[in-house]
């Protein structure tokens, strides 16, 4: 357990913080076993009251290994589930143990934790049920190729308009939710490149989705799944699974918290 | 009019089909419910191969011109019913699979923890 922290004087947002809340941070990875320790590291130094857990989504290298030994939960999956099975995993954790919050933090060391303050704000005021770090929302700086940029682009405008709300980058990982999100994600989340997915899941359960404007780094180790074949396939994926979501009814009861 | 020959052919391989699924079943290597799509397979080429004259009107009702290509048209689209419900077994398969893994790892997890407490003090809850 990691103590209480509620009038932390090395956390610069303690005095608002309500106390007692607890608060989740959602490692997926997936052979990161160069950048996991730094990750969980920072994660520690910047938000000391957060726990914070590793799902090792069925590594081959010393990930699971390196993780434990900074001294974090790690979940181990049995085989390679995925980052949508992965994450998820998180969140079932998160409902289990009754969390109040929960963060996601990609492994790879691309999500900078001294963003989560900024990612929790409008959590914290009622205003949002989930909250997406964007690169592309004014404040936020992103470099990357031309092509994957207009790719980005062009599903930032289906999916604002199947949201009814303006979202401009759906290939975030980089998201904070409070209880009711998490029961939701912990019982329904999409597959495979999940991001835009869940999205308009929780937005088509009626959940507030806030948008707000973060730094995100270049990759420290290992290497992005992104290929330009993958790219194909995740657009026509993405884009199917939107189409499809249109036509489908959302039954899924929601339990209060 | 189906060609004799054809119907003879058509008939004992309709037949042999039947047998091995009468048989993969009876040994329990073929779950029933699966079995369904097939046993309709292999009944419905028999029924056209028995019933010469069924095949003829058939083909003609849909403007096939030579009536044993029908039966290759049948044929096919029952062998994509069945792989369309393979997709569907697959899915539904990988599916339960994840929540398998997921629950694994979440009791795995737990487990240790819970191990982990009672080495440090046995009384912690």
């Amino acid at each position: 357990m990691t103590p209480e922290q509620a009038t932390s004087s090395a956390a610069p947002r303690g005095a608002q913080r309500p106390p007692r809340l607890r608060e989740l941070a959602i490692v997926p990875a997936h052979n990161e076993e160069g950048s996991v320790a730094s990750v969980v590291r920072e994660l520690r130094a910047v938000e000391p009251g957060f726990e914070i857990v590793v799902i090792d989504d069925g590594s081959t290298d010393r990930t699971a290994a390196i993780a434990d030994a900074e001294g974090v939960d790690v979940i181990r999956l049995p085989f390679n589930l995925g980052i949508g099975g992965a994450v998820q995993t998180g969140y079932q954790y998160a409902r289990d143990n009754g969390f109040d919050v929960a963060v996601q933090v990609d492994g790879d060391g691309q999500h900078d934790a001294r963003e989560i303050a900024r990612l929790l704000e409008p959590l914290l005021e009622g205003r949002a049920d989930m909250v997406v770090g964007t690169r592309f929302a004014a404040g936020g700086g992103y470099r990357g190729t031309r092509l994957r940029r207009i790719g980005i682009h062009i599903f930032a405008a289906i999916v604002s308009l199947l949201v009814r709300a303006r979202v401009t980058d759906t290939t975030s990982g980089f998201r904070a939710v409070n209880r009711k999100t998490i029961s939701l994600f912990a019982i329904d989340y999409p597959h495979d490149y999940p991001e835009v997915e869940a999205t308009v899941l929780a937005v088509r359960h009626g959940l507030r989705m806030v948008e707000v404007p973060v730094q995100m780094r270049v990759r420290e180790t290992g290497s992005s799944s992104i290929t330009a074949l993958r790219s194909v396939y995740y657009m026509v994926k993405v884009l199917l699974a939107l189409f499809i979501g249109l036509f489908r009814r959302y039954p899924t009861p929601l339990e209060e918290p | 009019m189906t060609p004799l020959r054809i119907s003879i052919a058509a008939a004992i391989a309709a037949v042999i089909l039947l047998l091995v699924i009468l048989e993969l079943i009876r040994s329990r290597r073929l779950q029933e419910r699966y079995a369904l799509l097939w046993l309709l397979t292999g009944l419905v080429i028999f029924v056209l191969a028995v019933w010469r004259g069924l095949l003829g009107s058939l083909s003609d009702l849909v403007g096939i011109a030579y009536p044993p290509s029908a039966l290759f048209v049948l044929a096919a689209f029952f062998v994509l019913l069945v792989l369309l419900h393979y997709s569907t077994v697959i899915s539904k398969l990988s599916d339960q699979n994840r929540i398998l893994a997921q629950r694994l790892a979440l009791l795995e997890h737990r487990l240790d923890t819970d191990r982990l407490d009672d080495e440090i003090s046995p009384h912690a809850s």
